[in-house]
């Protein structure tokens, strides 16, 4: 059996009717990752034993006819901003390179209590700051399906890794659209939950009111198995919904009669890459052969919405880092004159540049004098982005448009742009500005081989309608059963 | 040099909840065993997130209805963003301007004057606490080391107006204020423990030639008890005469100034000032969610608070008779003492009977067994039955003391006192007024009788009643105890009808 | 637009610890982006609410009931230095 080339749907039959062990699919991928896991840097750290451990766990408890959870025997990369206890969890800074938590994320015990395999921890840029993975400060991932590309970000590692098939679903988180980007870039389907859905208890800060974890697979349906897993409540998170999890996984087959698709115009601008314009018309091309109502949608205030998000997370970014101090936990220099310089001094080593311009943005922008200009102001114009969205909802069911104006860039590209690297970001980041629900399907090629995605956003809390509709679409094409030539 | 002391209070007091305010940790005071009462959240790990403690809120809002302050609807958490090693999260979970209360006040009034006044209050609102810096007492710059045990522990900030007007009146205010939270069990506001602390805001008002000039406001912090704060603001005010005959700086002139109490030397010492104000970059707390409250919400926790202390004196003095004096020393010992003094007078329907006796025979009591009312052997109601026997003419004050005496005796002998322990006691020991009144009789007619009355018994019966006193005294005596008011109401009935 | 002090005043209310050339390229860094965020003068804002919470959720209570602390060494596991009981820093010149 191609196990690393399988859906999650095929593996767990697969696991269920004895054709393969849990052992031997966690064997499986961390044969892979041991082929390809270099070229591709997916990873910062694999959990060879534990998982191997976990998988004859996985075995055992099925044999002696003992219940299993849902997403049983499936190897899962893991960003490495979100805890997991006793394994080294990083978030890709020289500030944290050596934190073990004493604690496990919310997410992390829900994966372990589906019996999900935790076979690493993921590469991310910085405290999940970027666009491309490239400002992680330990390692380079590459893009599977062109390793001078980057593979996106933040969550670059977990959609290279399942890209790669070196495991077979992956754990992000997606602030400004750090899982739809990267899930576009490396060819797979990520999705980004409705901002409460899914618990933050856990998951190391960068931006807190916009922050939410997500789930990577290589179809729809799998993305649906696994959000289905880590949804839910959690009396941990204030900002946690006590909201029953729909079973998105059994409804995902069920299409949408009479769905009606909003094509967002401001997504379609003047950056747009020829081939993902074409990709993405071709895409709603399908909805409409499918019998949908498409019309145009204008989201007016997108014009505004790399700039109020750059207000927002990076004031709540400054105040979520101003923790790193060397005190408690975290790097400390060696080198100080005195306390205030200790700080200083350690926080300068261990955050890289991206990190420092975020935070003396943060700063900044809270400072006496300019937070009413700059933060205040921020907090109102998202206001009127949300209410774009709640006016263009009571028209459509979804929206569409590409997830990203272009294809993966080279890795250095963008690098020294900053600001051209926030624009990139122009698609993905009003969904959460206002808080709703996105996901990144594969949608097609660029003439030189990159990866396009399709992104569809929808109301708050209607990730099962996202998903039916993101499957109708898939069922018509065969985009996401491709996969890069070395996996 | 004509001037007024102007000083403001800002107040923090510990709640008494049993867990933390933003996470399970017990809320205890643990100063010898650091760092065993934290977590993931109060340790700010990355990853942490805090969750409100319904119980803090609640104390919170109990509170501020005691303090007369005006209650939010909608309230919410901000962060206050400033590094130091007790700070884990690098900012404190506070209120910044939708505090939970505002606009409040508590009566002060003053033992020198007996004057009453109302020291105004700007808010209260809820913030967390941060953990304990210890420095190295060597001297020789080692280490500092941090105990987190106490960041998260929920903290009251409660801000006066600068109403304040002598350092009598700090105390006597904080005071107060300290009785007023243990009443309503908010608080044990022990400021060596560190569950009261206060810093004080002084400056003049200098009256020279009709103008009134502020002088710049001084901070002052390192106040460990309510003598100290005294000490403290009196040292400060003479400083300050001095500083402005000596400088004549005005408020503005210089920017303001934090001074550290030296108890032992008794004087406010300079610290060394920070370069800026700080800039604590305050903005709502993304991790936690606004509280909305609804007044019915609030009329339920009205509902269950205790009457507050300056109420009961109050009600005691108007409705009991009780004079000032005793209404104070009654609710300045505590709720329980008050409780304990409201039963005995609901028993024995006499508020005075019950002040004398709290105040002395008990109170003489608690003093030499070195107990708190709480520990006394002799319940309220026992002692009401006690002193209703007395008020009701059954017995005499004399006998009730005996009774006393005597179930203090059997308790300490180990057996339990109950009221029906006082019906016995004084049957056993003939306590009881007599109150048949065929035997008065019998006993008047033997002592009318008596030749050797005979020029008493003449006087009374000729108009002098003041004889009547030893013809009295002489049917008590027979009697061991009657009505004593019945008893010469019935001598002279009888010598002069 | 913000001058060298304004750039050292941020880095110092940062904690971050600055060479002559990062202030300088993150100032014209951070010059650059707030010209970019100015965009956002357009939009008349003067009768809107900000908006800190994107979910419709308040009063998120927990009972008052505690919880077992993390041992001691779990707390100080991760501790630049500690003494085994407490977390030590450099001594903190009072009040500076």
């Amino acid at each position: 059996m191609d196990i690393t080339g399988s859906t999650t749907g095929q593996l767990l039959d697969a696991m269920q009717n004895g054709t393969v062990s849990a052992v031997e699919v966690t064997q499986a991928y961390l044969n892979e990752i041991s082929a390809h896991g270099e070229t591709v840097g997916a990873f910062l750290s694999v959990d060879s034993e534990g998982s191997l451990t976990q998988a004859a766990e996985v075995d055992r408890k099925r044999s002696s006819g003992e219940s299993l959870g849902k997403l049983a025997g499936l190897p899962v990369a893991v960003k490495d901003n979100i805890c997991t206890k006793g394994l080294a969890t990083t978030c890709a800074s020289r500030m944290l390179e050596n934190f073990v938590p004493p604690y496990d994320a919310h997410v992390t015990t829900q994966l372990q209590n589906a019996d999900a395999i935790i076979i690493g921890k993921a590469n991310l840029d910085e405290f999940a700051m970027g666009s491309s993975t490239e400002n992680s400060a330990l390692q380079v991932t590459r893009n599977p399906w062109n390793i001078d590309h980057a593979p996106g970000g933040s969550s670059g590692g977990s959609a290279a890794a399942v890209g790669a098939r070196l495991a077979s679903m992956g754990i992000g988180s997606d602030t400004g659209g750090s899982i739809r980007q990267p899930a576009s870039f490396c060819g797979v389907v990520g999705m980004k939950p409705t901002y409460g859905r899914v618990s933050r208890y856990g998951l190391v800060a960068f931006a807190s009111s916009l922050d939410q974890i997500g789930p990577f697979a290589t179809d729809v349906t799998g993305t649906a198995r696994l959000l289905e897993s880590i949804a839910g409540y959690d009396v941990r998170d204030s900002t946690s919904v006590d909201r029953p999890v729909p079973g998105y996984s059994a409804t995902v087959e069920q299409p949408l009669e009479n769905l009606r698709v909003g094509v967002v115009s401001e997504f379609f601008g003047e950056g747009i890459d020829s081939d993902v314009d074409a990709s993405i018309r071709a895409a709603i091309d399908v909805y409409r052969s499918l019998g949908a109502e498409v019309s145009e949608v204008s989201l007016p205030h997108t014009r505004y919405a790399v700039a109020t998000y750059y207000l927002i997370a990076c004031s709540e970014a400054s105040s979520n880092l101003a923790r790193y101090d060397g005190v408690h936990y975290g790097r400390r220099a060696e080198q100080f004159e005195n306390m205030i310089d200790m700080y200083a001094a350690s926080r300068a080593e261990g955050f890289g540049a991206e990190v420092k311009r975020r935070i003396m943005l943060g700063v900044f922008a809270l400072s006496e004098g300019y937070s009413d200009q700059y933060y205040l102001k921020g907090l109102k114009v998202r206001r009127l982005i949300r209410n774009d969205f709640d006016a263009a909802f009571e028209n459509v069911d979804v929206l569409a448009g590409p997830t990203c104006p272009t294809p993966a860039f080279k890795i250095g590209e963008l690098v020294d742009d900053p600001l051209q690297m926030y624009l990139s970001d122009i698609c993905t980041i009003s969904a959460n500005l206002a808080g709703i629900p996105g996901v990144s399907v594969p949608a097609g090629f660029s003439s030189n081989g990159l990866p396009i995605g399709l992104q569809l956003l929808a109301g708050p809390f209607e990730e099962e309608k996202l998903l039916r509709a993101a499957r109708m679409f898939e069922r018509e094409t065969v985009w996401h059963t491709k996969r890069p030539s070395f996996s | 040099m004509e001037f007024t002391p102007i000083i403001g209070l800002e107040v923090h007091v510990q709640l008494l909840t049993k867990s933390k305010l933003f996470c399970g940790c017990p809320n205890l005071f643990n100063p010898d065993n650091p760092n065993v009462q934290t977590c993931p959240v109060c340790i700010g790990l990355p990853g942490s997130l805090p969750v409100m403690n319904q119980e803090a809120l609640r104390l919170s809002q109990k509170t501020a209805m005691a303090l007369n302050l005006n209650l939010a609807n909608f309230t919410k958490w901000d962060r206050k963003q400033y590094y130091y090693p007790d700070l884990p999260k690098a900012y404190q979970i506070s209120q910044f301007d939708l505090p939970f209360s505002y606009d409040g006040w508590v009566e002060v009034t003053l033992p020198s004057s007996g004057e009453t006044t109302k020291v105004r209050l700007i808010r209260a609102h809820l913030e967390e606490d941060a953990g304990k810096n210890m420095h190295d007492e060597s001297g020789r710059g080692g280490d500092s080391k941090v105990d987190l045990n106490r960041t998260g522990t929920p903290l009251l900030e409660i801000v006066s107006e600068p109403d304040i007007r002598s350092a009598e009146e700090a105390r006597v205010f904080l005071e107060e204020l300290r009785l007023l939270l243990r009443y309503i069990e908010v608080s044990d506001c022990n400021m060596q423990e560190g569950s009261m602390r206060c810093d004080a805001n002084v400056n003049l008002h200098v009256h020279e030639d009709g103008e009134k000039i502020p002088t710049p406001i001084v901070e002052v912090k390192n106040l460990n008890s309510f003598r100290g704060v005294e000490a403290a603001i009196e040292h400060e005010i003479k400083r300050q005469i001095k500083a402005w005959e000596t400088d004549r700086k005005r408020i503005g002139d210089v920017p303001k100034e934090t001074r550290g109490w030296d108890a032992d030397r008794g004087q406010t010492f300079g610290q060394r000032g920070k370069e800026d104000a700080a800039d604590y970059r305050y903005f709502p707390d993304p991790d936690l969610v606004p509280v909305t409250t609804t007044d019915e919400q609030f009329d339920a926790i009205r509902a269950t608070l205790c009457v507050f202390p300056a109420d009961r004196r109050n009600s005691y003095v108007s409705d009991l008779g009780l004079s000032d004096y005793d209404a104070s020393v009654i609710v300045d010992q505590g709720r329980e003492y008050a409780d304990y003094f409201d039963e005995v007078t609901s028993v024995c329907g006499d508020g005075k009977q019950a002040a004398n006796w709290l105040t002395q025979d008990v109170q003489r009591e608690l003093n030499d067994r070195k107990i708190e009312i709480a520990e006394f052997s002799i319940l309220a109601s026992v002692l009401g039955t006690v002193l209703q026997k007395i008020v009701k003419g059954e017995i005499t004050i004399k006998s009730g003391r005996a009774v006393f005496t005597e179930l203090l005796a059997q308790s300490d002998d180990g057996s339990d006192v109950t009221a029906n322990s006082v019906d016995t006691i004084i049957a056993d020991k003939g306590l009881g007024k007599v109150q048949d009144t065929g035997k008065i009789d019998i006993a008047i007619q033997a002592v009318i009788g008596n030749e050797r009355n005979a020029k008493a018994v003449e006087d009374v019966r000729g108009g002098k009643q003041q004889a009547v006193g030893p013809l009295i005294g002489q049917v008590m005596r027979e009697l061991k105890g009657a009505d004593a008011g019945y008893v010469r109401q019935m001598i002279i009935d009888k010598l002069t009808s | 637009m913000l001058s060298p002090e304004d750039v050292q005043k941020v880095a110092t209310l940062a904690r971050l610890k600055l060479s002559e050339e990062e202030l300088e390229q993150i100032g014209h860094q951070l010059g650059e982006i707030l010209d970019y965020v100015a965009v956002l003068d357009e939009v008349d804002v003067s009768e809107v609410e900000p908006m800190a919470h994107v979910a419709d959720v308040f009063n998120a209570f927990r009972a008052d009931e505690t919880r077992v602390s993390l041992p001691r060494e779990e707390s100080l596991s991760n501790a630049p230095k500690t003494d085994g009981k407490y977390f030590l820093v450099p001594q903190i010149l009072e009040n500076a």
